[in-house]
């Protein structure tokens, strides 16, 4: 007899709930089976913290006297250009703009020390940013200049929002030629000097409910220590990626759109980051509980890191110039042992995101719940799954007609 | 036997003087160097790996200190700021001593300062700027 969501909301009321991390559920199907175990558990919370660049947020200032209209004109925080594209007061940062006169790759590798994830991370961290405004002035919005700290105590709203989070299974990333290489998978040595691999595997949100059965818009999660929501699925979802027996997808498939309160947020799960050579980017923390509603999708949250394989792509050269051949697979268990055999050689391995930070956050999300401080929600529209058809497409480059 | 890793920093009027080998033939050690580096002021850069009798080492010492070489133990050259690392590993790919690794219970990095000869790849590399030279 399948659960509702409901029917669990109310156990979650009365603290009654039995909630278990994505880790946990493993060992409690192995021993008394998926019927039983489907039964007895309500929730299953998933979990990761890795760096996730389609990431950024918007906020609204307030007015200053006499009015400023920032739309239209440009805005710097901490140096950082934010987009100024909308309304008087209201802003965006990406997690990947860098200031005007960041140095970059001139002297290669560059540094990018600051950008957008830094000021994202330092304005939800309480510090004061520096604000520096011009605008072409209206009658209505007459001031051209403005220079001031603010912090987001001051800010009205002050919104989280991810175009593209929670990439389901990425690539393990290789480097076959001669030359080291920077990139954002870390710097890769060369003649598979190294493999780096960037997934929570088995505690990963979307690898435990691979045909986004549970997830879909308006379900609500652990996001940067706060509470966000699906908005959207993410840019680039591409569902129709070849799946394995158990449902998960071979190569980079789905991937969400990200909403939350920043103010109800913290600096230890939004955190500033940078890759040298590569650029700028945020470091985030999210969490996705799962309701057990039937035996199906208890199977799907119970796979393992030997059930979960990814792809080896070559970061010299097939990935930048779009070559879509591989070099094989690997399952998260023989990533995370250490080594990894690619050609004949063996190689070194190490991941990009946090499994530590991941049990974490899928222990907070249980806690959270257990003590009825979290009710799960029902999605309001699903994310497309495989048989929309949907596809990643590339872009197709057309030529410019000269007038 | 006693091993003891150092940081030499050698004042110009040193840098061609042969004091390395002094340390064999003196204080009868091995040997190993992990990093060589002249700089554009003239002054030296020695990271050493010293092996001998117990007390050799620490006569070595005493000796390159009365040349005038700054001794320092190399264990203190790099450090981890606890409260920025992540634990994200990307580091433990990189590093070429082994220093850093993944403990396998818990999959958090460990860092034995013991193991790392200082060749600053993981500064680098760290996405968080967890690691620091202490100079």
């Amino acid at each position: 007899m399948p659960k509702t969501i409901s029917e669990i909301n109310e156990r979650i009321r009365k603290r009654q709930a039995v909630v278990v991390t994505a880790e946990e559920i493993i060992d409690i199907v192995d021993e008394k089976g998926i019927d039983a175990a489907a039964k007895e558990v309500d929730v299953v919370t998933t979990g990761t913290f890795g760096p996730m660049c389609s990431s950024g947020a918007y906020f609204n200032i307030g007015h200053s006297k006499p009015r400023i209209k920032l739309g239209g004109g440009h805005v710097r925080l901490n140096a950082v250009p934010a987009y100024a594209g909308f309304a008087a007061v209201d802003l965006y940062v990406g997690a990947t703009a860098i200031p005007d006169d960041d140095p970059r790759n001139k002297v290669f590798p560059g540094e990018f020390s600051y950008g957008g994830g830094h000021v994202i991370q330092d304005l939800v961290g309480g510090k004061d940013i520096v604000l520096e405004a011009t605008a072409y002035g209206t009658d209505c919005y007459p001031r051209k200049r403005l220079r001031t700290l603010i912090s987001i105590r001051d800010l009205n709203e002050a919104v989280l929002f991810n175009p593209r989070n929670v990439y389901q299974n990425y690539n393990i990333a290789v480097n076959l030629s001669d030359k080291v290489i920077y990139t954002y998978m870390g710097a890769l040595k060369p003649n598979l000097g190294n493999a780096n691999y960037c997934s929570a595997g088995q505690l990963s949100p979307l690898l435990n409910d691979p045909h986004y059965k549970t997830i879909g818009i308006g379900t609500r999660m652990f996001l940067g220590g706060g509470v966000g929501y699906v908005a959207w699925q993410g840019t680039q979802h591409n569902p129709t990626v070849k799946r394995k027996p158990n449902g998960v997808p071979e190569a980079p498939a789905g991937t969400l759109a990200l909403i939350g309160d920043l103010k109800g947020m913290s600096p230890d799960w939004l955190v500033g980051t940078s890759f040298r050579g590569y650029g700028v980017t945020l470091t985030v923390g999210v969490g996705i509980p799962i309701p057990i509603l039937d035996e199906t999708i208890c199977k799907f949250t119970s796979v393992r890191d030997e059930e979960l394989s990814a792809k080896i792509v070559d970061y010299s050269n097939a990935y930048p110039n779009c070559i879509p051949e591989t070099l094989g697979e690997a399952t998260y268990k023989q990533l995370k042992s250490g080594k990894i055999t690619v050609n004949g050689k063996e190689v070194t391995t190490a991941p990009l995101s946090s499994y530590p930070r991941a049990r974490e956050i899928a222990s907070t999300l249980k806690d959270w719940i257990r003590k009825g401080d979290f009710l799960l929600s029902e999605p309001v529209a699903p994310i497309p799954g495989a048989e929309s058809g949907l596809t990643f497409k590339p872009l197709k480059e057309r030529p410019v007609e000269e007038q | 036997m006693a091993r003891k890793r150092l940081v030499l920093k050698f004042p110009q009027r040193l840098v061609e003087q042969p004091v390395v080998c002094r340390l064999v033939k003196k204080f009868d050690l091995e040997f190993n160097i992990l990093k060589a580096h002249v700089t554009p002021r003239q002054e030296g850069l020695l990271v050493l790996e010293l092996s001998g009798e117990n007390g050799s080492c620490v006569d070595a010492e005493e000796y390159l200190k009365s040349l005038g070489v700054v001794v320092q133990p190399l264990s203190k050259d790099i450090v981890r700021d606890e409260s920025r690392c992540t634990h994200c590993g990307v580091c433990v790919g990189l590093c070429p001593a082994g220093a850093l690794r993944i403990d396998e219970e818990s999959r958090r990095v460990l860092f034995n300062e013991e193991d790392c000869i200082a060749c600053e790849l993981c500064i680098g590399a760290c996405p968080v700027r967890a690691m620091q030279l202490n100079l």
